[in-house]
C-alpha cells in the first residue's frame, strides 16, 4: 500500500462498483431493468442512468467523451491549478441564461413511444396494422434516426464509429475501411459517483452533494433550481435534466437499496454476472491533491494512492476516529472492489484523465486482443500468441488505453497479460495438469492468487461479488422515511400501508397527448 | 384634486392586495413547493431562439430593474441635491432605459415566439405559464410604450413628481392616490398590469429570481452531506484541527477541498415526497 509516510486524513468510505468487461455480453439488460426503476417517466424518457455502449462507437449522449467540445470535468490551468473545463465561477454564473454547452436532446435522441393501440382498433382489412412510431415530445408522427444503443454490435459502424472520440488519425481509417475486421466490446456506463464531482462543484444551488457515508453522489429535489450547469461540467454526461420537472436527475447508485445492503439494481440483474460492488476507504483529504497530479497518465497511480488498506491497522484507527462504524471496516476488508483495483490491479478507471477521480472502474477485456490473434492465425489458447499480439497489435491496445489510462498502453498491457496468464495457468490446472507457474510469476501472482482471482473473476459468487454492508439506522432518521417510499405508486392508487401514500411527480400532459393513458 | 372611490380602489387597495398576495405567496410556496421552485429549464428542448433570447431578455430586465428602482425610490430632489439636472437626468433615463428596453423586449419577443411556435416547447407550458408571458408582456410593452409615446417622441413627462410619488407612498404606509390620477394612461396601465404581475409572482417561475445563486461565488466546490446527524459516539466531525490548514490552502487555489459538511434536511429522491398541484 504506497502511502507514504504522509498522516493519514479525514477516512471515508466509498461504496464503488468495478466491471469485468470480457464478460459483457451487451444484452442492456442492466439498462432497462435501470430504466424500469427509476426512468419511466415523463420528462426521463431520453434519459438513461446506465446504459450500455458498443466500442468503438460515439457513444450516448454523442461524442460525450468529447471534451473539447463538451468542456466536461476538470484541467489544469496555466498555474497548474485544478478548474472545471467549462470555466471558472463567474462564467458559469453568466452563462446560467443560455449555456453554450449543454447538449440538445438531439445529442440524446428524440424519445419515441408507439400506436400500440392501432395493433388491436385497426379495422379489418388486408394488411397487418403496425404501430408506428410517434415523439414523445411533440405526440406527433416521428422517424426514429438515432438513440441510446444505435450502433449495437457496431451496426451503422463504416458511417458512425470514425466520430469516437477515441479514435484518433490512423485509426480512425483503420476502423472506416476494415470495420469488419476491428475489435468490438461493451462498455455499460452508469454514474461514476467520483471522489471529486464536477457536477457537485458546477452546482450553482449547491443542490448535488457526495454522500459522506457511503459516498453516492445525489440531486436534492428540493434545492435544485434547473441551472443545468451540472450536465455539462460532467464529462460523462451521467447528469440529465428533466424537462418536466425542470429539475437536475441522475444516477442514485440504488441508494434506497445499497442502504438496506442489497447491491444496485443494475449489478442484481446483470446476468453475465460482471459487476462487483464493495466498499473502498479513502483519504479524502488527499483527493484534491490527487486530482492535480500534472501528467495525465499519473492520475491513474494518484488516484490508488488516496485508496487506503483497509488491513492496516492505522488505517483501521484513523477510520474509526473518522466514524467508520465497525461492520463498514469488515466489509472494506472482504471488499472485492479493493481486492481487484488495489490488490490484483486489473481494474482500471475510465477516462481517469478528466480528472473527477472516478469509482466505476472496469478489468479492460482481453477480447479485442484474442479477436486480433484469431485474426492472424494464432492461437488464443497459447500464452505466447497472447503475449505477442498485446506487445504487437497496437490498435486495440492503445485504444484501450485512451479509455482507460489516458493513453498509457503499457498499463492495459499489464493488465492484460496478467489476465492471460491467469486464463492459460486455470486453463491448465482444470484439464488436470501442474500449471505453468513461470507465466504467472512473470505477472507477478502467486499460485494462490491465481486461484483466488480465478474465483473472483470466474466463479463470481454472488456473495464474493457483492458485499454491501447496510447502512446504520442509528445515524439514519432518514431512512425511515425512505423505506415507505415505494417507486411505483402513482396518484389516484389506493394507499396501502396506513395511509402512508407518496405521490410521485409525473405531469400528465404527455401521456394524454400520446392516448397511452387509460 | 378630488380623490374618488375608484382611484382609491385602483391605487390604493389594488397595489396592497397585490402586494399580500405577493408576500403571503412567496411563503406558502417557499414552504410547500421547494420540488416546484425552479427555472423550468427547457434548453435541452430548443435552444437556438433561447441562445439569443434569454440573454437579451435577462439582460435588459436587470438594466431595466435597475432603472425603475432608480426613477421610482429616489426622489428627484435627491438627484438634484448631487448636481445631476432635471435634463441630465432625463436624457440619461431615456437612454438607457431605451436601450435595455428594446434588449428586454427582443429577448421577451424571442422566448414567446419560440414557446408559441416550437410544439415541444408548447406543450410544456403550464398554467402558470399562460398566466405569466402575458402579463410580463403586457407590462413591458405598456412600459416602453409610455416612454415612447411621452418621452422619446413627446413633449415628455416627468414621472418622478407624479408616479414616483405615488409608488414610495405605497411602501411607506402614506397611499398618495391623487398622484397617480393625474399620469398619463399608459402610464397607469403600466403600473396596474405590473401590480398583477407582482400578485402573481409565486405562482409562477419567477420565483426562480430570489434564487440567484451568488452564494455559489464563495462557496467550497465540493458539497458533503451526511444522510442524517450522527448519534452519540465518535462520529464524524466537519472540520478536524489539525487537517484544516491544508484544505484551506487548497480551496484558496480553488480547487476542490472537501467543503463544509451539511445534514442533509431530507434526501435526494428523484421523484419527489410531494409535488403542488400545477395542473400536469
Amino acid at each position: 500500500m504506497p502511502r507514504g509516510e504522509a498522516t493519514i486524513g479525514r477516512v471515508m468510505a466509498q461504496v464503488a462498483m468495478v466491471m469485468n468487461l470480457d464478460k459483457c455480453i451487451g444484452c442492456h439488460t442492466c439498462s432497462v431493468t435501470c430504466k424500469q426503476t427509476w426512468t419511466n417517466r415523463t420528462g426521463v424518457e431520453y434519459a438513461w442512468f446506465n446504459n450500455v455502449e458498443t466500442k468503438p462507437g460515439v457513444g450516448y449522449p454523442r461524442r460525450y467523451e468529447d471534451q473539447e467540445h463538451w468542456k466536461g470535468g476538470w484541467m489544469l490551468d496555466k498555474r497548474g491549478r485544478l478548474v472545471l473545463r467549462s470555466g471558472g465561477r463567474v462564467r458559469r454564473l453568466l452563462s446560467l441564461f443560455s449555456n453554450p454547452d449543454l447538449p440538445a436532446i438531439e445529442d440524446y435522441y428524440e424519445p419515441v413511444t408507439y400506436d400500440y393501440d392501432n395493433l388491436v382498433s385497426a379495422p379489418a382489412g388486408e394488411d397487418l396494422p403496425v404501430a408506428r412510431p410517434r415523439s414523445v415530445l411533440t405526440g406527433r408522427p416521428t422517424a426514429v434516426t438515432w438513440g441510446a444503443n444505435w450502433e449495437d454490435g457496431l451496426g451503422g459502424a463504416p458511417e458512425h464509429a470514425a466520430g469516437d472520440p477515441n479514435l484518433t488519425g490512423a485509426w480512425a481509417e483503420k476502423v472506416r475501411f476494415e470495420f469488419e475486421q476491428t475489435f468490438l466490446f461493451h462498455l455499460p456506463r452508469l454514474c461514476e459517483h467520483c471522489l471529486n464531482p464536477a457536477c457537485v462543484s458546477a452546482c450553482p444551488s449547491g443542490a448535488m452533494y457526495k454522500r459522506v457515508e457511503d459516498g453516492i453522489v445525489l440531486v436534492d429535489q428540493n434545492r435544485c433550481r434547473g441551472w443545468r450547469m451540472c450536465v455539462t461540467a460532467c464529462p460523462y454526461k451521467k447528469v440529465y435534466v428533466n424537462h418536466a420537472t425542470g429539475k437536475a436527475e441522475k444516477c442514485t447508485f440504488c441508494f434506497p437499496r445499497v442502504e438496506a445492503g442489497q447491491p444496485t439494481v443494475c449489478s442484481e440483474t446483470c446476468v453475465g454476472r460482471l459487476r462487483y460492488l464493495g466498499l473502498l476507504l479513502y483519504d479524502a483529504d488527499k483527493v484534491g491533491e490527487a486530482a492535480a497530479t500534472p501528467d495525465e497518465q499519473d492520475l491513474l497511480d494518484a488516484q490508488r494512492g488516496v485508496f487506503l488498506d483497509p488491513h492496516d491497522p492505522e488505517v483501521r484507527a484513523a477510520a474509526r476516529e473518522s466514524g467508520i462504524p465497525e461492520d463498514w471496516l469488515e466489509a472494506a476488508r472482504r471488499s472485492p472492489v479493493y481486492d481487484l483495483v488495489m490488490r490484483y490491479k486489473v481494474a482500471l478507471p475510465l477516462h481517469p484523465e478528466y480528472r473527477t477521480m472516478p469509482m466505476v472502474w472496469y478489468v479492460p477485456p482481453l477480447s479485442p486482443v484474442l479477436d486480433a490473434v484469431d485474426a492472424a492465425g494464432g492461437d488464443q489458447d497459447d500464452p505466447d500468441h497472447v503475449f505477442a499480439a498485446v506487445t504487437r497489435l497496437r490498435i486495440p491496445l492503445e485504444y484501450l488505453a485512451e479509455l482507460f489510462t489516458a493513453g498509457d498502453a503499457d498499463v492495459v498491457a499489464g493488465v492484460l497479460m496478467k489476465l492471460t496468464a491467469l486464463r492459460s495457468y486455470m486453463r491448465e490446472r482444470t484439464l488436470g495438469e501442474a500449471g505453468d507457474e513461470a507465466a504467472l510469476k512473470a505477472v507477478g501472482l502467486t499460485a494462490r492468487e491465481a486461484e483466488d482471482l480465478h474465483r473472483l473473476l470466474a466463479v463470481a459468487k454472488y456473495q464474493d461479488r457483492y458485499v454491501v454492508p447496510a447502512a446504520h439506522k442509528e445515524d439514519a432518521a432518514a431512512l425511515t422515511a425512505t423505506e415507505n417510499r415505494c417507486p411505483v405508486e402513482t396518484p389516484g392508487e389506493p394507499a396501502q400501508d396506513g395511509g402512508r401514500r407518496v405521490m410521485l411527480g409525473i405531469p400528465t400532459l404527455r401521456r394524454t397527448s400520446t392516448g397511452d393513458r387509460a | 384634486m378630488n380623490v374618488t372611490t375608484a382611484d382609491l380602489v385602483l391605487w390604493v387597495a389594488f397595489p396592497y392586495v397585490c402586494l399580500a398576495v405577493f408576500a403571503v405567496g412567496h411563503v406558502w410556496r417557499y414552504r410547500q413547493d421547494q420540488f416546484g421552485w425552479t427555472t423550468h429549464t427547457s434548453q435541452l428542448l430548443e435552444r437556438r431562439w433561447l441562445r439569443w433570447g434569454s440573454p437579451l431578455f435577462h439582460l435588459g430586465a436587470f438594466a431595466v430593474i435597475a432603472g425603475h428602482v432608480v426613477g421610482l425610490a429616489v426622489p428627484a430632489s435627491w438627484t438634484e441635491a448631487v448636481g445631476v439636472s432635471e435634463h441630465a437626468y432625463h436624457t440619461t433615463a431615456v437612454w438607457l432605459g431605451s436601450v435595455a428596453g428594446v434588449a428586454m423586449l427582443t429577448g421577451l419577443g424571442m422566448l414567446c415566439a419560440r414557446r408559441l411556435l416550437t410544439r415541444r416547447i408548447r406543450l410544456t407550458t403550464d398554467r402558470s405559464d399562460k398566466v405569466m408571458f402575458p402579463l410580463l408582456s403586457a407590462t413591458v410593452v405598456l412600459g416602453i410604450s409610455a416612454t415612447a409615446t411621452h418621452n422619446v417622441f413627446g413633449g415628455g413627462y416627468d414621472y418622478r413628481e407624479t408616479v414616483s410619488v405615488w409608488f414610495r407612498g405605497v411602501f411607506a404606509l402614506q397611499p398618495r392616490p391623487e398622484a397617480m390620477t393625474g399620469a398619463p394612461l399608459l402610464f397607469q396601465l403600466h403600473a396596474l398590469t405590473a401590480c398583477l404581475l407582482f400578485a402573481a409572482w409565486p405562482f409562477t417561475r419567477l420565483v426562480h429570481v430570489w434564487s440567484a445563486p451568488i452564494g455559489y461565488l464563495a462557496r467550497p466546490y465540493l458539497v458533503y452531506r451526511r444522510r442524517a446527524q450522527p448519534a452519540a459516539g465518535p462520529g464524524f466531525r466537519g472540520e478536524p484541527g489539525g487537517r484544516s490548514r491544508a484544505r484551506a490552502r487548497r480551496e484558496a487555489a480553488d480547487g476542490p477541498g472537501p467543503g463544509a459538511v451539511r445534514p442533509a434536511d431530507r434526501d435526494s429522491w428523484p421523484m419527489p415526497a410531494r409535488r403542488a398541484g400545477r395542473g400536469r
